[in-house]
């Protein structure tokens, strides 16, 4: 560990020139152990209280990992009992069960002697606890709950929206960086144009031309008004630019038609950029929550973000279940922010835009 | 974009030409039709061809929807089908303009409309201001001679990606009366708060929440910015024995002003914009103390028991007019810097 | 097979022409070098009879058939690019084998064309590699074999050697002779580099501005250029010209005076010639040699640049620039003074529009009035 943060916080270059700590490297620091607090805490906080019982978390103070206190079966009483450590009037300590409490007395038993009440102050018995994951937070809702539908349609939504993005979006970018054709500026401009034009401000219209042909209620009209983005259009053109033209007279002259130029020699030699777009593709429309909100108004079809935010806005919330099913909404993200986060920083950087 | 480099490229390759087979069969398959539909039309023509499918969808859920919301916005009733609407002319919007004083919100008649405009307003001066700071400071950090800087910048991307359902639960869950920050605070000696059923501090912390979901991103661009600016510069300053605070407002803001530009308005941009996160987190409330414009548009036209989509497409159109202005404005920028670099 | 015939072909981009009114006939196996400086619509001749741009205006024949409206792909040519265009996600056998797949042929014969264009080029080694993975020259072979397993009526040729470095380049030059030796089928060869169009072509078309200045063999460009153009592009280091004017003539004699007043008897033959005309003389640096004769005119020397095998002179001669190639070393100083000999030399006259009057043989020369 002390290796670990001494070749960490080792400044790079700093050995030869024998300078000290600069105010501005405490700073630095000061602000990248924060942020690495602030950024990463609060979902490994969500991770690792998604895995108590609804009695732990109603627990104040809190702990960090998720304990019970152990229970036993003891003669003579319905339902099983805590245990405590009692520390005894006379010294020493014992485990026995509570019974019940009265003000600051507790009655406990000893399981093995469950004969005789002992009489102990609150203030001097402590549970005894033992670590356990409630994984029944994260099976319950998928048994007894549509959470399996959800997250079905989630994924059926993210698939297909990311599959006709692509393949939309790619040609109409192979149309607009290879072709010549009248018309060609005034379909760039509309594109840049309607870059920032927000769902909000076209919802209402949106939402009555979605009834009127009959894909309300249909995972269809979450999925078609997404897939013709104007930035997937905007990247995989940018990119297509850097392919050079003469490999396209190359496959003219040999005789490859149009079609063939497009997914034989174009499509391939995009790929970086169809990898870039299937990533911010994938995490859009998994995180896509309004529109489907509005859109779908039948409980089989909501995704699992409109199902999560729907059972949380529930009077009666039950926070185990919502912290666990949090969890499984994040995981594609957290996957994706695993292993393909150099591309999506290298694709923002590159673009510019989200 | 750098291409992809796989770690065993072989056995890529394999799996990717299995997987490709049907794909290349399905292709090869509609080859042949657009073959005779390329001898019709000529080589221009199958330019049309590969634009249309995205033109057509674009056309139908983009374009079309931004035409008809102007008709919308002067019809009224509670039908969606637009032939099912009475045209009411411009009733809409003077009943969003009717007040009996325009710097209090109460005194008009759709409240709930300048209560929603006047948190987003407030919003966007805070939210951006300060994220825009931050994201600055963590540019310049990121930027500075780290070990592990894309470690450090994926520290701060990764709320970007979360989903703002997920974003606001997780507050939900860290800011409610027991949660993890209170007892931070309790154990500090500080005293708790109810942050999300009190007015002040539901707004402050839709703010702050806001800012940890989006600040990565604009950090990002900026640092790109940052590195962009040539090393050179840097060494020519230091060989003049310039000063630190120097060289950040004589080297650093100028050359990155584009940059700070473009962030700004697209932070501003998304700013107007504010709903999903803070949806989830507080619902608007407590009263209409967090509710923005976007929330204010959606229950109107699809949520609220008196919806009235005209009017909802009435605020839209406001709001949408904000918004061109500040992408004109962005798109101005943009061409000012490009013709910058060419000269 | 391989005729290719254009006539008054125009070709436009918008309101711009880059091709006024090509008139060419190709034959059929012939190696034909279009050549001229960069922006003189050469490489764009050369895509329009491939196919890739459309003509605009006059015909385009290939062997007989009128070809003006039929797509790159049906005109039956092979191209190489300047870039070698290969495809960088192919292997060189995929590259190699790609436009006999479009053209749906059976699989051995794609197989066997593939395997002879490699055995031809030398390229077996490297089949299953990617272009990427291969040095230029192995890429300009590739490149050369995607043509050839076409069987083309005739290959069109885009700059093809000016990615290779210089030694490469003059041994490659000399494989694509050999190529077309073997092949025998017509090519059509672009290039910017005189050298490569004197050492490869059957025949040269010079090109400026759109237009065709002269097509004829090597020799006939270097002996007989049709005009003042075609006599400085072709021929390294470029052809010396001088201002001067025909003082007065007989029939078979001119008397030409230069600007500094030298003059010369020259034969004109049959060229129109006026007393009192303005024309400009031509001398190749390689044709002066240094005269004893101090009435010889006088220049006065600047740079000079051994060579070892030779010596080329720079200098002024009546308040001109003039350049000459003389043979071995010399043992010339900057600001030396020498006589060179115009006698001797073979001159080209061209009028006041730059169009070549007559060329003389040297030994035809008369003595200096």
């Amino acid at each position: 560990m002390g290796a670990a943060a001494r070749f960490i916080f080792r400044r790079r270059g700093s050995n030869g020139r024998g300078k000290g700590w600069h105010w501005t490297d405490i700073v630095t620091w000061v602000w990248l152990v924060c942020g690495l607090l602030i950024m990463f805490g609060p979902a490994v906080w969500l991770g690792f209280s998604s895995f108590k019982t609804p009695a732990a978390l109603a627990e104040f103070p809190p702990t960090i990992l998720p304990y019970v206190t152990q229970e036993v079966r003891v003669e003579g009483y319905d339902k099983p009992l805590a245990l405590y450590e009692a520390t005894l009037e006379g010294g020493g300590t014992r485990v026995l069960a509570e019974v019940r409490r009265i003000g600051i007395v507790s009655q406990m038993v000893d399981p093995n002697a469950p004969g005789e009440i002992i009489k102990v102050n609150i203030a001097d018995r402590a549970p005894v606890r033992t670590m356990s994951f409630a994984t029944e937070n994260y099976t319950q809702p998928f048994v007894q709950f549509d959470f399996v539908q959800y997250l079905w349609n989630s994924v059926f939504v993210t698939v297909m929206a990311t599959l006709i993005t692509l393949v939309v979006n790619s040609m109409a970018a192979f149309a607009l960086s290879k072709y010549e054709f009248r018309g060609r500026s005034v379909a760039m401009l509309i594109i840049l144009a309607t870059l920032m034009v927000p769902l909000s401000v076209i919802m209402v219209p949106l939402y009555s031309i979605i009834s009127t042909i009959g894909l309300f209620n249909n995972l269809w009209g979450v999925i078609l008004p997404t897939v013709a983005t104007p930035t997937g259009v905007f990247i995989l053109r940018q990119y297509m630019l850097t392919i050079p033209d003469e490999l396209i007279d190359a496959a003219r002259m040999d005789k490859a038609s149009e079609w063939q130029i497009y997914w034989r020699i174009v499509l391939p030699l995009a790929a970086p950029a169809l990898a870039v777009l299937a990533i911010f593709s994938v995490v859009w429309r998994w995180n896509d929550f309004l529109w489907p909100l509005i859109v779908l108004s039948r409980r089989e079809l909501y995704t699992l973000q409109v199902g999560l935010s729907i059972y949380a806005g529930e009077l009666n919330v039950q926070w185990h279940f919502i912290l666990a099913m949090t969890v499984v909404t994040m995981i594609p993200v957290v996957l994706v922010f695993i292993f393909l986060q150099r591309f999506i920083t290298t694709g923002i950087a590159g673009a510019g835009l989200k | 974009m750098t291409p992809i480099a796989s770690s065993s490229p072989a056995s890529n390759r394999r799996l990717g030409s299995i997987l490709f087979v049907p794909v290349q069969f399905v292709m090869t398959l509609i080859d042949a039709p657009l073959r005779a539909l390329q001898k019709l039309t000529g080589i221009s023509g199958m330019a049309m061809f590969f634009l249309a499918p995205n033109m057509l969808i674009f056309g139908i859920f983009v374009l079309l929807p931004l035409a008809i919301n102007f008709v919308y916005s002067m019809t009224g009733g509670t039908a969606f089908f637009l032939a099912d609407r009475t045209f009411i002319g411009f009733d809409q919007y003077s009943r969003l303009f009717e007040c009996g004083n325009y710097l209090d919100p109460l005194s008009c008649q759709e409240d709930a409309f300048w209560t929603a405009v006047g948190n987003t307003a407030w919003f966007v001066v805070l939210q951006v201001t300060l994220m825009i700071l931050m994201a600055l400071g963590t540019a310049l950090i990121l930027n500075r001679d780290l070990r592990a800087r894309s470690f450090w910048r994926a520290v701060f991307f990764f709320p970007v990606l979360l989903s703002p359902v997920v974003v606001g639960l997780i507050w939900k869950w860290i800011l409610q009366r027991q949660g993890l920050l209170n007892f931070a605070l309790f154990e500090m000696g500080l005293e708790p708060h109810n942050w999300l059923t009190d007015r002040t501090w539901a707004f402050a912390a839709a703010v702050a929440v806001s800012i940890w979901a989006h600040m990565g991103f604009y950090a990002l661009i900026l640092l790109a910015g940052l590195q962009a600016i040539p090393k050179d510069l840097y060494e020519a300053a230091e060989m003049d024995g310039t000063k630190a605070a120097r060289v950040f407002w004589r080297i650093t803001l100028p050359l990155l002003a584009p940059n700070l530009l473009v962030v700004v308005v697209l932070a501003l941009i998304k700013a107007v914009q504010v709903f999903d996160e803070v949806y989830v987190l507080t619902g608007g409330g407590p009263g209409t103390s967090t509710m923005f414009l976007t929330q204010y548009i959606y229950e109107t036209g699809f949520a609220s028991q008196l919806r009235n989509p005209g009017l909802a497409a009435a605020a839209s159109i406001l709001m949408g007019l904000v918004l061109v202005v500040l992408t004109l404005f962005q798109l101005g920028i943009g061409r000012r810097t490009e013709g910058k670099r060419k000269r | 097979m391989g005729q290719i015939k254009l006539t008054n072909v125009k070709k436009s981009f918008g309101a711009v022409d880059v091709l006024h009114d090509i008139n060419l006939h190709i034959d059929d196996g012939e190696l034909v070098v279009f050549v001229g400086p960069s922006g003189c619509g050469k490489s764009t001749l050369l895509r329009v009879i491939a196919g890739l741009e459309k003509v605009t205006g006059g015909s385009l024949e290939i062997d007989g058939r009128r070809v003006n409206d039929v797509t790159a792909a049906e005109r039956g040519l092979a191209m190489v690019f300047q870039s070698y265009a290969l495809y960088p996600h192919m292997t060189v056998r995929q590259n190699l084998a790609f436009g006999l797949e479009n053209s749906k042929m059976p699989k051995a014969e794609i197989a066997e064309r593939v395997g002879e264009a490699a055995r031809m080029l030398e390229i077996e080694p490297y089949m299953d590699r990617r272009p990427g993975q291969l040095s230029g020259g192995q890429r300009q072979r590739v490149a050369i074999g995607r043509a050839i397993v076409r069987r083309p009526v005739a290959f069109l040729l885009d700059e093809p050697l000016s990615n290779l470095d210089a030694e490469l380049r003059v041994s490659t030059r000399a494989e694509l002779a050999a190529l077309h030796a073997r092949l025998s089928s017509t090519m059509i060869y672009v290039t910017h580099d005189q050298v490569e169009a004197m050492t490869l072509a059957d025949r040269i078309v010079v090109m400026r501005a759109g237009r065709i200045e002269q097509v004829g063999t090597p020799l006939e460009l270097y002996n007989m250029p049709a005009n003042r153009f075609v006599a400085g592009f072709i021929g390294a280091p470029h052809m010396n010209f001088l201002r001067g004017d025909i003082v007065e003539h007989t029939p078979g004699t001119a008397i030409l005076s230069l600007a500094g007043g030298y003059r010369i008897a020259v034969d004109p033959g049959t060229a129109p010639v006026t007393d009192g005309q303005k024309v400009t003389v031509g001398v190749r640096p390689q044709h002066l040699t240094v005269s004893r004769d101090t009435a010889s005119p006088k220049v006065r020397l600047g740079l000079v640049e051994a060579l070892g095998a030779e010596t080329v002179v720079h200098g002024e001669i009546y308040g001109e620039r003039l350049m000459a190639v003389l043979p071995g070393q010399q043992g010339y100083r900057p600001g030396d003074e020498i006589h060179l000999d115009l006698q001797a030399a073979p001159l080209h006259v061209f009028d006041e529009q730059d169009l070549r009057l007559f060329s003389t043989a040297g030994a035809k020369a008369k003595a200096p009035v």
